[in-house]
């Protein structure tokens, strides 16, 4: 591909990409917003992390089909514990890491 | 606010009319709040502090692109130029996998719109705390706006020692990670092993600690199991990405339901 086809195709892949980002904001930071949409929107971030988090713990991605027990699920489990003891952000992380990494390693799959 | 006996009730005037000024005041004295507060230097710090697990986790995953990037034969340039035009990760994984598979240029745009319309819930949910600031900053504010750096900005947020500044610094620290990882993987990629050290999970583990922290409430406990319920059986049945943004407009409305239920019988 040329540079003006990439231009062309990373150009609408970006406006495409932007628009969602940029039209809420620019006229909702601007209205007073009712009290509903408020309450409505608080509720925005933990369904959208659950959503995106689901198919990572629960399903079998390539195949997409449902799994239990997968290793990012049963490590899911002791890392929620340590962010529920610590709410330490940056500790989660490296202790979810660290596991998801040991778990590698285990004989059973 | 005690009105005068004499004063004819305005049609109307209801409790409801009261709280709502209440909350165009507060509104209004939050701005206020912002524009007197002193300009103090700890913003860049605080950003960067709250942006490193993002950095972090951006790192084997843009090395991942990178590397199938350069397979697919897209040149180095063009890798920067998609991760500088575009910053939309699962988005540019699904370009590079339709271009290896000899896709159309519109196709490729028109799933790129659908993949990221995700976006379009983050940005109104972010929205409720970037009121009154100037839109220019809204709008490079927008280019920024991704999973990652929404939870981690919302989460901030709510704990209340957050502004537009610190959440903006997120932003760009995440972008200019993403540029550079995703260039070094078409680069050097190849000789970097994957997964290494459990790096696949870093932003899981993020993901789970940010959805843990926001859960102060069990109206958010119930909206977060419906998401997850309903998000698997929606992705396991219904092919494509509809599942993100159907299953979180569902929840959460059941969510708003369930609350207005209960303040309404306490």
């Amino acid at each position: 591909m040329s540079f003006l086809e990439y231009l062309f195709l990373f150009g609408g892949m970006g406006i495409v990409t932007y628009l969602p980002r940029w039209l809420p904001l620019f006229y909702l930071a601007h209205r007073e917003l009712p009290k509903w949409l408020i309450d409505w929107l608080s509720m925005i971030p933990v369904a959208i992390l659950c959503a995106l988090l689901a198919p990572i713990l629960f399903t079998d991605q390539t195949t997409r089909s449902l799994e239990l027990g997968k290793p990012e699920l049963l490590v899911a489990i002791p890392t929620l514990l340590f962010a529920v003891k610590t709410k330490s952000l940056g500790g989660t992380v490296f202790v979810g890491m660290g596991l998801y990494w040991l778990s590698g390693f285990l004989p059973v799959q | 606010m005690a009105m005068p006996l004499w004063q004819p009730i305005k049609p109307g005037y209801t409790p409801v009319n009261q709280a709502e000024e209440q909350r165009k005041t507060m509104h209004k004295q939050n701005r206020e709040q912002r524009t007197m507060q002193p300009d103090d230097k700890s913003w860049l710090k605080d950003g960067a502090m709250a942006s490193w697990p993002i950095c972090f986790g951006y790192i084997p995953i843009g090395l991942a692109l990178g590397v199938l990037a350069n397979q697919a034969e897209i040149p180095v340039w063009a890798v920067a130029m998609m991760s500088i035009m575009v910053f939309a990760g699962s988005a540019q994984f699904i370009c590079v996998a339709m271009l290896t598979a000899g896709a159309s240029v519109w196709s490729i745009i028109l799933t790129s719109f659908v993949v990221n319309l995700r976006h379009f819930l983050m940005s109104s949910a972010i929205a409720v705390h970037l009121t009154g600031l100037r839109r220019i900053f809204l709008s490079f504010f927008a280019y920024g706006i991704t999973d990652e750096s929404f939870a981690v900005n919302m989460t901030h947020f709510r704990k209340g020692n957050w502004d537009h500044k610190r959440a903006i610094i997120v932003n760009q620290l995440a972008n200019i990670t993403w540029i550079i990882a995703t260039v070094s993987g078409a680069l050097i990629g190849q000789f970097i092993p994957r997964g290494a050290f459990g790096t696949d999970y870093a932003l899981t583990a993020m993901f789970l600690a940010l959805l843990l922290f926001q859960l102060h409430d069990v109206v958010y406990v119930l909206t977060g199991l419906t998401a997850l319920g309903l998000a698997t059986a929606w992705y396991l049945l219904i092919p494509g990405n509809s599942y993100i943004v159907g299953s979180s407009v569902i929840a959460a409305s059941i969510g708003y339901f369930f609350k207005q239920y209960r303040d309404k019988h306490r």
